[in-house]
């Protein structure tokens, strides 16, 4: 993992007690849902591709600490971690990756895609780079219709070398939109390193030929993300400049859940688990200040733990999206000669061998 | 004879034309290092080094481009799309230059270029990650597409292609790589491109399909002449160029047909063949045609809603019963 600071003393200060363990809480509790999200891939509950967010969850939990209500934010599919700490419940959101009607998603996304229109989380997209103009397209919006507010456009370190991110790089710039380019490092995508795939390694530079202002920081330290983010946020807001931001982590398991990681070295992975765990790194900066004593923090395990469990028992207890409603969502204009409910029942039945 | 995968047999084809011609050269992310992200390129990268196996960031319209680029001065690359829904950020390049290169510059230079890509969907993979597009390639004039069923197709066509001297698309399917068949050893044999195959030989009725379809197809037939119903498989192995008198001969013989493809109903590979049934086999014909295809909605990832909304042999066989439907075989 690249160097970065440690947490500057004033950083610390900038934030409240209740903040700082509020912010544990979230990262705690995108560990454990991150974590029991793959015994259920395991137990087939989940199926597809399910990406986790382990070792990301300074990253995440910075950048929403950063957020206002106003903003919106378009990921990857690598983003249970996004919509949950952007305050929705994990109940809804492990429904949608088993699938279930009350799923974030009705069930019909997964894992990949996410999302929830009442937090303004525009979306996991699953073709790498295909969230990025979207982002930018969402800040155009908000710039023509002089609403406040930034976008996030949220990618891996592999998607920044993908011509729709240069395209949107310049188009942003071109057109003053309030975007954050939000890259979470996590030094590969799948099995190529950062080095193996980016001629320039050091991604927040890449901005340079659009004129797009760029900086890294420690992703595995939430308050340096939470930093970065509002400060560029304000400029992105007031002025329409946009930026990107390289925030470097390290990933903790395979590319997604089936991915057996063989062309990583096993032991300089444990030992990059060990080092760049953000949430380890926090629990002792809370401790060595006295904000936190042992018992509390044993406390948010037990809360977590919980939570997680209603939420995978919520998820098991719903229903499946109903066959008839395979083509409710079709278009959201009502148009003669498409498909209906009965259509969908009875190619379900012929389907199912009924007949 | 041994028994292979098709994967088994495709990375064995790759290893042999690496080892044939330097000309040919691999292409396509996560082939080396990551070995395949269906482990299709196993081991290729420790064997021919990575001059000859080349991994590519995520980048697929230039890659793709570099390729068809690199083929005009005369190397033979061999590129993998990771799974079919990403050649759609390519599928310029391939349209509006591979396609065509050959034609608009009169004749004076080729794309001896292959992109190997799998297509459909299993597994709840939902709706960006599931699709089949084949037929948007075999639409367009001046590329070849195939798309093998079985592992001795999958090398005889493979084989074919990188040897072609135009682009070739090559279809493959996630839910193909693990199935077996006879492939002979030390037999430098073709599929030749184009050509159909008469898989089974049957009398009641025709079906047609490609890939995947084919499998079920068989499985089908098999099942059904048990209620003594025989059922001829026409394997068409390449949809660009179409073999229509395979298919013409096969429905003149059984006088019936069902189509069977992976992708969506409306305008897709069961329309065009439908199509040609009716215009070159119209006389022949006791029933309409019955096509089998994809529903058509963005696939869901909700396990049961995404199974249902694909094609299987409960489909194939409703069809096959309503083509038939009224004759001695079925009342
Ligand atoms: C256009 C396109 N090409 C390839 C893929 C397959 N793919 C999915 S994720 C991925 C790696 C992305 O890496 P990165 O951007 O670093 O994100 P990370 O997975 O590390 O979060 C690839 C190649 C895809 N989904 N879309
Ligand atoms: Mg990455």
């Amino acid at each position: 993992m690249a160097e970065v600071a440690e947490t500057a003393q004033p950083l610390l200060e900038r934030a409240t007690a209740d903040e700082l363990k509020h912010y544990y809480y979230q990262m705690l509790l995108l560990r454990r849902f991150e974590e029991r999200a793959g015994e259920m891939y395991v137990k087939a509950k989940i199926g597809g591709y399910c990406h986790l967010n382990l070792g990301e969850e300074a990253t995440i939990v910075g950048l929403m600490a950063a957020l206002t209500p106003d903003d919106y934010i378009f990921t990857n599919y690598r983003e249970h971690g996004y919509i949950i700490a952007r305050g929705v419940p994990p109940g809804p959101v492990m429904a949608e990756l088993f699938g279930k009607e009350t799923g974030v998603s009705g069930g019909r996304g997964g894992s990949m895609h996410l999302f929830d229109r009442k937090t303004n989380f525009m979306g996991g997209y699953a073709i790498v780079g295909g969230q990025v103009p979207l982002a930018v397209g969402a800040a155009y919006a908000l710039r023509y219709q002089g609403k406040p507010g930034v976008v996030i456009a949220q990618m891996g370190d592999g998607t920044t070398n993908i011509g729709a991110f240069y395209e949107s790089l310049n188009l942003a710039k071109l057109w003053k939109c309030p975007v954050l380019f939000f890259i979470v490092n996590n030094g590969y995508g799948m099995g190529t390193s950062v080095e193996a795939g980016s001629s320039e390694p050091d991604l927040w530079k890449k901005g340079a030929s659009f004129r797009v202002y760029g900086e890294r920081v420690d992703g595995t330290d939430v308050l340096a993300v939470r930093d970065v983010v509002r400060r560029l946020r304000a400029r992105a807001e007031a002025e329409g400049e946009p930026a990107i931001i390289d925030a470097v982590s390290f990933r903790f398991r395979g590319h997604s859940v089936i991915d057996s990681d063989r062309y990583r070295d096993p032991e300089s992975v444990r030992r990059g688990r060990e080092l760049y765990d953000p949430i380890r790194k926090f629990a002792t900066l809370l401790l060595d200040h006295n904000i936190v004593d042992e018992a509390w923090l044993k406390g948010v395990a037990e809360r977590v733990e919980r939570e997680v469990q209603e939420a995978i028992d919520f998820a098991n207890n719903s229903p499946d999206p109903k066959f008839e409603d395979l083509y409710k969502y079709m278009y959201a204009t009502p148009v003669p000669n498409t498909p209906t409910a009965e259509d969908a029942i009875r190619a379900v039945k012929i389907n199912h061998g009924e007949f | 004879m041994p028994v292979i995968t098709y994967r088994q047999a495709l990375n064995d084809t790759l290893g042999e034309e690496l080892a044939r011609d330097p000309n040919v050269l691999l292409m396509g992310e996560e082939i080396g290092v990551f070995q395949g992200s269906y482990r299709v390129t196993e081991g290729l990268l420790a064997e021919f080094g990575p001059k000859r196996v080349v991994d590519t960031p995520i980048a697929e319209e230039g890659f793709v481009g570099v390729a068809i680029g690199a083929a005009m001065l005369g190397l033979r690359p061999v590129v993998e799309i990771m799974t079919i829904n990403f050649i759609l950020v390519a599928i310029d390049q391939i349209v509006n230059h591979a396609s065509k290169i050959h034609y608009m510059f009169g004749g004076q230079v080729s794309v001896p270029l292959v992109i190997r890509t799998p297509s459909g969907g299993t597994g709840q993979l939902a709706a960006t990650h599931s699709q089949s597009f084949e037929n948007w390639f075999a639409y367009c004039p001046g590329l070849k597409v195939v798309a093998p069923a079985t592992p001795y197709d999958a090398k005889g066509l493979l084989r074919a292609a990188i040897r072609d001297d135009d682009p070739v698309i090559f279809i493959e399917s996630l839910a193909l790589y693990d199935t077996k068949g006879e492939v002979p050893e030390d037999d430098d044999y073709v599929v030749p491109i184009g050509i159909a195959e008469v898989k089974r030989q049957g009398t009641d009725v025709t079906v047609v399909s490609y890939s995947r379809m084919t499998a079920v197809a068989l499985q089908v037939a098999q099942r059904m002449e048990q209620e003594g119903i025989s059922v001829e498989v026409v394997d068409l192995r390449s949809l660009r160029p179409l073999d229509r008198p395979t298919i013409i001969e096969s429905v003149k013989k059984t006088n019936r047909a069902v189509v069977i493809a992976e992708d969506w109903y409306s305008y897709g590979v069961t329309a065009e063949i439908a199509a040609t049934i009716q215009e070159e086999a119209f006389d022949y014909l006791d029933a309409p045609v019955q096509r089998v295809a994809g529903l058509e909605v963005p696939l869901p990832y909700a396990k049961e809603l995404s199974a249902a909304s694909k094609p299987n042999a409960n489909s194939l066989i409703y069809a096959i019963r309503q083509v038939l439907r009224g004759t001695k075989r079925l009342r």
